[in-house]
């Protein structure tokens, strides 16, 4: 059983007067893949968000190798060790994609993934290296959201849904390249639409609904029947 | 015909010192939106900064200029840093209201100071010197070496932004504020480095009017109009397009002048509307 | 669930008795050219001006969303207007005091179609750029006294005490009417379009409001303000220059007003104004520390307590006299207070 790296307990998030978490537990050990599934708006990529400092969570909400790192700003926790590809990518366009991957660098920690590892990693960002970073296809782009956020060397990597609006066979490729990273050790927290992807890619599956945690446990523990009523509440059982 | 020459090249070399005024305007809008409506005074501010540190210190301009310097990008850094970070924002109201009361502020100040007429910055000999480029077209040192001083700022800043990691971590920021922060960025301290470089720019430009004409404390407005007129002619995104805005600026107000003295900065200000209607996005502009 | 039955609520006793103390004001201000000195009347004069030209700012940045330098272009124009038919035409200055209004509108349409091809800060320069371009050709027009500027002489045949008068009644009476129409517009249903375009463009757009129409209204609205508190001034100081009537000035001491009284409110440039006049009253002699003192308070304002004076009463005491929102209101039976939002 290998120690727990991250941890929420009864986390809260707010944007202004609306409260999109309610007392979200999570956890996530070492060398593991957590699949976080909902429906839109079930708080997903507000929990990423909270955890990786871009929204104010209480001190002792989120803890990260032992430490509390609640109310952290974003970049001490970039330091720490949490990476983010954030939902719909977020890549500067004004930079190219080299320049793109060395801002991933920028919070200095040291390990094995550097410009060299990532182009490895994705061998079509290597002659692109120079061209505006938004002038790539979609699946390109995700893979230099990737690679930005390997560039920071994290101990934990979260993806926002890195699936959305590429071709089939383009996520294949990318799960794969994730799925070798995972299988090196690093401890990954990935939200994803589709729950057949996320149950194959993951060891644990927590599914929100409505800022809630509605499931929690090994990816392949539960039935259809469990997941679908936890996505979508019971509420789709009452047949409203 | 000669006489038209003349001119147009006294234009560009005044035009070049509004290119300079408008270096630091663009910057600061560039990396983080914000129009700062006290740009104009803080030049003055910094030529009469430069002369009150001549006049007590004794020294001369360069002299002066490298004391002042130091001065300048701390009180840009401090500026930035714990009043204008907290205007900034989707609404452009918290940042025109606070840098306009400082325009205020400051114009009020130097005239208590210095009181309201013109002074400027002795440049001894260099002042009057001039070099005749042909026949008929004599250029001054002084606005030779200001036109050398803006491409170099030019020249610098596109190297600033495009080669650095300083530049990128502007750009980044610039893009999207959140996600550098994700990256380890503070967009706190990034947004008062580029005030310190811009107000850095902004001393250059002020040493450089007070030594080459006065400044006085009412000035500061209209400084404000040249530097921007420069930046929108010659289209956002670019520090070569702002050069230039600020070079087509001065030949117009040079040709305006030299049709009729009270019209000159007129038609500066028309041949401005003209290219916002005509071409609003500048005539250089850089997509993204 | 049974069917609820909602109301939508306007006003509040609050609003219903500041009305009435507000006629009653109204009425004894009427009486004032038969007690009151000339000095007073010409302070409330300017304070008039000051407050409609400050109105016309908070409708435009406060409810439009866009921060104008140069409205003083329109307070010029108006000044301008009045002053250049009294003279040249003969026309009853009093008379033209709303042609000046006129003129000031006219001029903002083809103003408009540059100024609207720039956004935020660069708008705001953009217009202070116009005004100078107005006040520029201004002074260099010797018709109209160039540089050192004229005199209203039209007035000069009417005798002092009626044209006090009836300058301080038009003042009283265009002051009321523009909060009436400010607080009427911003009732109604292109008020509420205004509102939404404020808090997002694009999601406004989406709802059928026409975005560009309601910039424009806005701003033509906006111009007749200015250019009649242009003709008002200038009607009771009968003499004007380009450098007094496209004063940045103008702009500054509104902007000051409105941030102070309370932006985005109809009670907040009142109260601006009534304090403006307090200070002026107590410290101009000061002169330019005087000025220093108003920037630094508008520095001050925006950054620790933008809602200024009326924002802050406003949401302490849930008091509204110039009521603009939409409350929804239920039956209390139902065991739900409404919750009125702020705007």
């Amino acid at each position: 059983m290998s120690a727990t790296l991250l941890a929420t307990r009864a986390l809260e998030a707010r944007y202004g007067d609306f409260q999109a978490l309610f007392g979200v537990d999570l956890e996530a050990r070492e060398g593991e893949v957590v699949a976080i599934i909902g429906a839109n708006g079930a708080g997903k990529s507000t929990l990423l968000k909270t955890i990786a400092g871009l929204l104010r969570a209480p001190r002792e909400a989120v803890r990260f190798g032992g430490e509390p790192i609640g109310g952290l700003r974003a970049g001490e926790i970039a330091r720490r060790g949490i990476a983010l590809v954030p939902e719909g990518r977020r890549l500067f366009a004004s930079l190219s994609v080299e320049e793109n991957l060395r801002m991933g660098a920028q919070c200095g920690r040291r390990g094995p993934w550097d410009l060299q590892a990532v182009f490895e990693l994705f061998p079509a960002l290597r002659d692109r290296s120079g061209a505006p970073a938004t002038s790539l296809s979609g699946g390109q782009q995700q893979m230099v959201a990737i690679g930005r956020a390997l560039m920071a060397n994290p101990r934990l990597l979260m993806c926002d849904e890195i699936s959305l609006g590429l071709a089939p066979i383009v996520v294949k490729g990318i799960y794969d390249a994730l799925s070798a990273i995972a299988a090196g050790g690093l401890t990954a927290i990935i939200v994803e639409q589709d729950v057949g992807l996320a149950r194959l890619v993951s060891h644990r599956l927590l599914c929100l609904q409505e800022g809630r945690v509605a499931l929690s446990g090994p990816s392949d523990g539960f039935s259809r029947e469990d997941i679908s009523r936890a996505y979508f509440g019971a509420a789709a059982e009452a047949g409203r | 015909m000669i006489g038209w020459l003349d001119t147009v090249v006294q234009g560009i070399l005044l035009g070049s010192l509004y290119a300079l005024f408008a270096m630091g305007l663009a910057l600061v809008f560039g990396v983080m939106r914000l129009t700062n409506v006290a740009h104009g005074d803080l030049v003055v501010l910094a030529g009469f900064a430069a002369i009150a540190l001549a006049g007590q210190l004794g020294l001369g301009p360069l002299a002066a200029f490298a004391c002042l310097l130091p001065l300048a990008a701390a009180s840009g850094y401090a500026l930035q840093r714990y009043v204008l970070n907290d205007t900034l924002g989707r609404d452009p109201l918290p940042s025109l209201v606070v840098t306009f009361g400082l325009s205020i502020v400051i114009q009020n100040v130097l005239q208590e100071i210095f009181s309201a007429d013109p002074r400027s910055l002795s440049a001894g000999e260099i002042a009057t010197a001039s070099v005749r480029l042909v026949e008929g077209v004599t250029v001054g040192v002084l606005p030779l070496a200001t036109f050398i001083a803006a491409l170099l700022v030019a020249v610098a800043l596109q190297w600033l932004f495009a080669r650095t990691a300083a530049g990128c971590a502007f750009r980044a920021t610039s893009d999207d504020r959140e996600t550098a922060e994700l990256m380890g960025l503070d967009a706190r301290v990034v947004y008062a480095s580029a005030t310190a470089i811009a107000f850095m720019l902004i001393a250059v430009a002020g040493v450089l009017q007070a030594m080459r004409t006065t400044v006085a404390p009412a000035d500061g407005p209209g400084l404000l109009l040249y530097a921007f007129e420069a930046v929108v002619i010659g289209g956002l995104g670019s520090f070569w397009g702002t050069f230039a805005g600020g070079l087509l600026l001065g030949v117009t107000q040079a040709i305006g002048f030299r049709l009729d003295p009270g019209w000159g900065i007129w038609l500066g200000h028309v041949v401005f509307l003209a290219v916002l209607l005509v071409r609003p996005q500048g005539l250089f502009p850089r997509t993204r | 669930m049974s069917a609820a039955t909602f109301s939508v609520e306007r006003g509040g006793a609050a609003s219903r008795i500041a009305g009435i103390v507000a006629l009653i004001a109204i009425a004894f201000l009427c009486t004032a050219p038969w007690w009151a000195e000339s000095g007073w009347m010409r302070e409330f004069n300017e304070m008039a001006c000051y407050l409609i030209f400050a109105m016309m700012w908070n409708l435009l940045a406060g409810y439009g969303g866009m921060v104008s330098i140069g409205q003083q272009a329109y307070l010029g124009l108006g000044g301008y207007t009045l002053v250049a038919l009294g003279n040249f035409t003969g026309m009853n200055p009093f008379l033209a005091v709303p042609l000046g209004a006129i003129a000031a509108m006219a001029a903002a349409y083809p103003i408009s179609r540059i100024a609207f091809r720039l956004q935020g800060g660069h708008f705001a320069i953009g217009t202070w750029v116009i005004a100078e371009v107005l006040r520029l050709t201004v002074a260099n027009i010797s018709a109209i006294g160039g540089g050192s500027g004229t005199s209203l002489i039209a007035l000069r045949g009417i005798e002092k005490a009626t044209r006090e008068s009836i300058t301080f009644w038009m003042c009283l009476a265009s002051v009321v009417a523009s909060v009436a129409l400010v607080h009427w517009f911003l009732r109604s249903r292109q008020g509420l379009a205004l509102l939404a375009i404020r808090d997002s463009e694009v999601a406004s757009e989406s709802q059928g409001v026409d975005v560009a129409q309601t910039k424009l209204w806005v701003y033509l609205v906006a111009a007749f303000g200015c250019g009649l508190a242009g003709a008002l001034y200038y009607l009771g100081n009968l003499r004007i220059s380009p450098d007094s009537a496209f004063s940045v000035n103008w702009t500054a001491f509104s902007i000051f007003i409105v941030m102070v009284g309370g932006i985005a409110t109809v009670e907040g440039p009142i109260i601006g104004v009534i304090v403006f006049y307090l200070l002026n009253r107590l410290f101009s002699d000061y002169g330019t520390w005087y000025l220093v003192g108003l920037g630094l308070l508008a520095i001050l304002v925006t950054t620790r307590f933008p809602q200024g004076i009326w924002g802050i009463v406003s949401a302490r005491f849930e008091l509204h006299l110039f009521p603009v929102q939409r409350r929804l209101t239920r039956p209390p039976d139902h065991g739900m207070a409404p919750t009125p939002r702020d705007r």
